[in-house]
């Protein structure tokens, strides 16, 4: 996943020397390089992620397939019965289609910490994943991650915005 | 002063191989404003080193500049008295001008092309000398020295050790398609870009040794876990399981790392090896447990948590065990960090409203808040505990922000053009 773009080449070579003894109180210590590593920083680039082409059942928007988003109320990670036809829409695509795999993105609002927001997400992606397997989706067809408050789809600061981005997408190989 | 001899010594910092450093363009460097100081400043002045004059330039301007956004010094105007480290201060005149302290040195240039900074420091009121010392180094180097004497300058002055030589690491969100990992000077210059990337990168953590950052990157759609050597670019995931991978944290000795899985439901912490092996869990409930950080001395991991109701701040031994809450005043405390000294605990606490900096003792658990912010978030403490650097937001941007322990001195560092986020304060350079 990784390319380099300079060499790896690239040390310090460090001599401290003193022409006069140690005093005590060490404010004379020797001046030595920049720590382990140095300040050299050598720059990588990643990767994308490239995607593939999936049947027209996913992605016509006159098929309910097509709807992959579920909308959380602030601080809650309960999924609303509106979308509980969705959720089982896609449940029945997995269960009749086993080679397809799904990656639920839990999202949050940008309001508070990331890393705990990141676990925020975490809880609705897993209660969408939890609904897909009580509806007899095979654990290992999908995985439940969390982008936080990372991507906004809303990049806004306002209540309309924030309740864009308290969601959970559903992707299928290929979209991700 | 007959306890310290002055002192000659020797840097040399010598690039060998390809030093063709990808440096972030010189508009991405972040530009520092101070928004505070702190009262009693020791009067200090520093007289415009001799030599080459360029060289020279540089020095004294970030010797200064380090001093001064101390907020603990005050700079006295040398008024252009033209002296080096060879001559003898006017110890009454630079007392009429307000100083307590002198300094004053030169560049000079050696047969092979390298610069040698030296300087010496007075004590103007006992007419005797501080301290005194010679860096060597190459021209491209010369910031790296001045920050060494602003260092002594600071030690020997307030008795704590000076940050000028440490980095800091930060995100810069250039777009929505690109984020940049940038490691500069902790005076925001001489950045350098460590990752580029075009999905987030989150909670950078220096290693104990200054020579890794571990991060949370998304680059495949889902938060993983990276251990980044920055001076060869190698990067190693550490954590990759099935769901989410986050927030990690060194141990204090550097071979282990707590971090968030959710693998195995939830989110919960563990302790990994730092190649990723080994992974032993800590917490145990079905609440939320993340944001983990060690404590110094490696017995304590703190973290924020819901299994109260709300996210609160507790602890569980390093090794596991029945966790212990610590905040208790408000809805709303994460993202625990605890000072060098394990005295003092940072957080970012919900007041009225805004998300603001504030820090418990932890022997009282008397909390201050810092700010009056409504967006503060991952706060950093700087290797000697002073300081605590913190994201925020400016003008509808991202901006990072140095707030000392005490509240008095605040300094804003911006990127002209970007949003900056995520700060980590890499340790003192060995």
């Amino acid at each position: 996943m990784k390319r380099l773009i300079l060499p790896a080449a690239i040390a310090f070579v460090l001599a401290a020397c003193s022409s006069t003894p140690e005093t005590g109180d060490g404010t004379g210590a020797p001046v030595e390089s920049r720590g382990a590593g140095g300040s050299t920083v050598t720059t990588v680039t990643t990767d994308g992620v490239q995607g593939r082409g999936l049947p027209s059942v996913l992605t016509d928007p006159k098929s309910v397939l097509s709807k992959r988003s579920v909308y959380f109320d602030y601080d809650s990670y309960e999924v609303k019965s509106e979308y509980k036809d969705l959720v089982t829409a896609h449940a029945k695509f997995l269960t009749e289609n086993r080679q397809f795999k799904m990656l639920i993105q839990g999202n949050t609002d940008e309001r508070g910490s990331r890393e705990y927001n990141l676990a925020l997400g975490q809880k609705r992606a897993d209660a969408i994943r939890k609904m897909l397997s009580l509806l007899g989706v095979r654990e290992e067809q999908i995985e439940s991650v969390s982008l936080g408050e990372e991507k906004p789809k809303n990049e806004g600061h306002n209540e309309a915005a924030w309740a864009e981005n308290r969601r959970g997408d559903m992707l299928y190989s290929g979209e991700f | 002063m007959s306890r310290i001899v002055p002192e000659l010594r020797r840097l040399v910092l010598l690039a060998v191989g390809g030093l063709a450093l990808l440096a972030a363009s010189a508009q991405a460097e972040l530009t520092i404003e101070i928004t505070g100081a702190g009262s009693n400043r020791i009067p200090v002045a520093i007289a415009d080193f001799g030599g080459e004059a360029s060289a020279s330039r540089t020095v004294t301007a970030v010797i200064r500049s380090d001093l001064e956004r101390s907020g603990l010094i005050k700079l006295i105007d040398p008024a252009g008295v033209a002296m080096t480290e060879a001559s003898a201060p006017a110890y009454d005149e630079w007392r009429r001008r307000g100083a307590d302290a002198l300094a004053a040195g030169s560049i000079g240039e050696g047969a092979d092309g390298r610069r040698e900074a030296r300087f010496r420091l007075y004590d103007v009121n006992k007419a005797s000398l501080l301290t005194g010392s010679a860096f060597v180094t190459s021209k491209p180097m010369l910031r790296a020295a001045g920050h060494r004497i602003a260092d002594m300058i600071y030690e020997k002055l307030t008795g704590e050790p000076g940050i000028f030589s440490t980095r800091v690491a930060y995100v810069v969100r250039a777009s929505a398609t690109r984020y940049e990992l940038h490691i500069s000077d902790a005076d925001g210059q001489n950045a350098q870009v460590a990752l580029i990337s075009k999905e987030p990168i989150i909670s950078p953590s220096w290693s104990p040794d200054g020579s890794r950052l571990a991060y949370v990157s998304f680059e495949n759609k889902k938060p993983v876990v990276y251990v980044h050597s920055l001076a060869s670019g190698k990067r190693v995931v550490v954590a990759n399981f099935k769901g989410s991978n986050s927030a990690p944290a060194w141990s204090p000795d550097g071979r282990k790392l707590a971090v968030v899985l959710s693998k195995e439901g939830g989110s919960q912490i563990f302790t990994v090896n730092a190649d990723g092996s080994g992974a032993q869990r800590l917490t145990a409930d079905s609440a939320i447990n993340t944001e983990p950080n060690f404590s110094p001395d490696g017995q304590y991991v703190y973290f924020t948590s819901d299994r109260g109701g709300s996210p609160q701040i507790y602890r569980v031994g390093a090794s596991g065990g029945e966790a212990q809450r610590i905040s208790f005043e408000g809805s709303y405390n994460v993202t625990p960090r605890l000072s060098p000294d394990g005295k003092t605990m940072a957080f970012i606490s919900r007041r009225d409203g805004g998300f603001r900096l504030s820090v418990m003792d932890l022997a009282s658990r008397q909390v201050q808040v810092l700010t009056d912010s409504h967006k503060d978030e991952s706060p950093t403490f700087s290797p000697n505990g002073r300081m605590v650097l913190i994201a925020t937001e400016s003008g509808g941007r991202g901006v990072l922000s140095a707030v000392s322990i005490d509240g008095r001195v605040k300094q804003r560092l911006t990127i002209p053009a970007g949003d900056v986020r995520e700060p980590a304060w890499g340790p003192f350079n060995k």
